[in-house]
């Protein structure tokens, strides 16, 4: 080599190095669903995205942080793929984030390990997405860590027998096989297990199924919107609760359609992570600037899971920029007070170990809406599907 | 015994939504001839009206609902004169496109106007009140439904039965060019009865609601149940959807009492075998 290219090369290499100093914004991926009919989740995401940065200003240490929205559409994960693709490649994100289902995050999961870019998951709930990737990291919940919680908690109450009522597919299927074992284990029967198909629409049959069983309680699982509203109404109309058959579920009341659901609702019991009613002052001030962003907004889980996400990708550019290693090994026990409570991530499972609180829909005698308000927390836990 | 008295109350009262909502498909379908994708999009479009009439400005049930019908009738009318007439002459695949995209108009058009959560109708307590039948209870729409489609198939027999509507409807089906050479308004006749198979979608929407409920993406996540009633009644046979409504209803409650676990399996199994055995539908022209 002479002098002259070596000089050369000395300064190309200077150049990078400090380039890599300078290049002061770091781009974060987001990828959701913002049309068709899970367009709901991404303008839950981008909404929580923007108050987050709202609250704490656009830099994280001495970067720039710069969010890049691209639509999946709905459970697309071919479609996710490509999109993180482009992201990594032709955006040059350094962080990804969102996904809102199960598919989505697997099919990115190789990708995230190859470019050791953290990826921080705002919903998908199955406890074995974290296990494909080392880079993945999460901030919603999973469902065996709500529905084991409310299982034991059920026995505590003097609740014996319980039927399990889930939609047939992938999470609710998780959520029946969480539920029995926690019930079992402490001495209770499940009496009756009915999977329902995705594609129902009358819930009578089921209800009235469980209604000649008696049980103490049945325990429900349903994707969020038309299949609730339908299953509550005839949870109702058809004379459970006035049996004393009482209604167990987890994420059935979330905030963006409870109002919608009415009367029907109220005395619902669940167990959740997160209440829009969560009394805190962290709470009050992420809805304040929800509100003040949008007055439409409505918070809900998939809202804290973002914005919980956007506090933990704070972090890590913060401590170690664009490091992806780094970054991860920086949070893996972080912990912070987030609107849903007081959180800190598990280093194993890379979820975050969380209150669970036990809930009742009740009307806000100010507001007169609807609400789910917390009686008590009943455990903090981390994922407790990761072994299963 | 009390197990098949609850699927014939749950299965007709069912069956009862499912009718009053395809009905107005199976006029559309066909008395006109024309693939109409679009129909689920009027029975939402009603729903939309009601729940923003009882929600948003505080009408009072019984008025909110015949506004939101007169409501959807009066978006379908212009409709029928811009677009429909000119897709009435189209090939069946043409029809299907245009309706087709006539739909997502509609699905956009209601996400951008009340967004894409739930949205209610919140009923009277007059007719959300349980009824206690002995055996079991039963919510009193659901009775009040049975008789709303029971209302709804006579009034429309009378109508195409008995009616001078009635007859040069009928005239102006079998032969357009016949019809108006001697003296129907045949445009006239199309444009109404488009309009009462748009009311009729409405009117199901909006009492179907309790079981189907409203939201943006409606004509889409239903079009295959409004479809399945049409194909299996025979397009264009009240009766025919009548019967297959009810059949329906009743055999997707049983199978939903007695076999959960397969109920979707054996639902569309046996809507396959009966088509394959009469493909005209129940009581279809061939």
């Amino acid at each position: 080599m002479s002098l002259k290219q070596g000089a050369a090369l000395a300064l190309a290499i200077a150049t990078c190095v400090t380039g890599a100093a300078w290049a002061d914004t770091i781009k974060v991926g987001v990828i959701a669903s913002f049309s068709g009919p899970f367009a709901q989740y991404g303008t839950q995401y981008r909404q929580a995205i923007e108050a987050y940065q709202a609250q704490h200003g656009k830099t994280a240490g001495e970067h720039e942080i710069e969010f890049i929205y691209k639509d999946v559409g709905g459970t697309n994960p071919d479609q996710a793929r490509a999109l993180a693709q482009e992201l990594l490649i032709r955006d040059r994100v350094d962080y990804l984030a969102g996904f809102t289902f199960t598919p989505n995050a697997l099919a990115v999961a190789s990708m995230a390990t190859q470019s050791e870019t953290p990826t921080v998951i705002f919903n998908a709930a199955t406890s074995a997405i974290n296990k494909d990737s080392e880079f993945f990291l999460r901030t919603s919940y999973t469902l065996w860590q709500v529905s084991v919680p409310l299982a034991e908690w059920a026995y505590d109450q003097g609740i014996r027998t319980v039927a399990t009522t889930v939609t047939d597919y992938g999470p609710g299927i998780d959520a029946e096989n969480a539920f029995r074992e926690a019930f079992e284990a402490k001495g209770g029967e499940v009496i009756d297990e009915i999977r329902m198909p995705l594609s129902t629409t009358d819930f009578t049959p089921f209800i009235q199924r469980v209604r000649d069983q008696k049980p103490d309680a049945v325990f429900a699982f349903l994707p969020g919107g038309p299949p609730t509203f339908t299953f509550t109404k005839t949870y109702n109309e058809n004379g459970l609760k006035a049996e004393g058959i009482r209604f167990l579920g987890t994420a059935e009341t979330e905030e963006v359609n409870l109002q919608g659901l009415g009367d029907a609702a109220i005395g619902l019991t669940t167990a959740y992570h997160y209440s829009g009613a969560h009394d805190s002052d962290a709470n009050r001030a992420f809805l304040a600037k929800l509100n003040e962003l949008d007055p439409k907004a409505i918070a809900n889980w998939a809202s804290v899971g973002a914005y919980d996400g956007v506090h933990l990708i704070y972090q890590m550019v913060a401590a170690a920029g664009s490091d992806g290693p780094a970054a991860v090994e920086a949070v893996k026990s972080l912990e912070w007070e987030s609107p849903r409570g007081p959180l800190k991530m598990d280093p194993e499972t890379r979820t975050v170990i969380q209150n669970v609180y036990i809930r009742e829909v009740e009307r806000n005698p100010d507001t007169n809406l609807l609400q789910n308000t917390e009686k008590g927390i009943i455990a903090t836990v981390g994922d407790l599907g990761w072994d299963k | 015994m009390s197990l098949l008295l609850n699927i014939a109350v749950d299965g007709v009262a069912y069956g009862m939504i499912l009718f009053m909502i395809a009905v107005g498909l199976s006029v559309t379908m066909g008395l006109m001839r024309v693939v109409n994708l679009a129909h689920g999009g009027f029975a939402m479009i009603g729903g939309a009206l009601a729940h923003w009439l009882l929600q948003d400005l505080g009408f009072g049930f019984w008025l909110a609902v015949p506004l939101a019908v007169a409501g959807t009738v009066a978006l379908a009318l212009p409709l029928e004169r811009l677009i429909y007439r000119r897709i009435y002459d189209f090939g069946e695949l043409q029809q299907v496109l245009a309706t087709i995209g006539l739909t997502f108009l509609m699905i956009a058009s209601v996400n951008l106007w009340q967004g894409s959560s739930l949205l209610s109708i919140p009923l009277p307590s007059a007719l959300s009140q349980p009824v206690d039948l002995g055996f079991r209870t039963l919510p009193f729409h659901r009775i009040f439904v049975i008789a709303l489609g029971l209302a709804v198939i006579i009034g429309l027999w009378w109508l195409i039965d008995r009616t001078r509507f009635g007859i040069k409807l009928r005239a102006a089906v079998d032969n357009r060019a016949t019809a108006s050479s001697i003296g129907i308004d045949t445009g006239k006749i199309y444009m109404a009865s488009f309009g009462i198979g748009a009311g009729l979608a409405a009117i199901g929407g909006i009492f179907g609601a309790e079981l189907l409920p409203i939201d943006a993406y409606y004509p889409l996540r239903y079009m295959v149940l409004f479809l399945i009633v049409v194909a299996i009644g025979g397009m264009g046979s009240i009766p025919g959807s009548f019967a297959a409504a009810l059949g329906i209803g009743l055999t997707e409650t049983a199978a939903r009492y007695l076999v959960p676990d397969i109920a979707t399996i054996a639902f569309f199994a046996l809507v396959i075998a009966l088509l394959a055995l009469r493909p005209q539908g129940l009581m279809g022209r061939a």
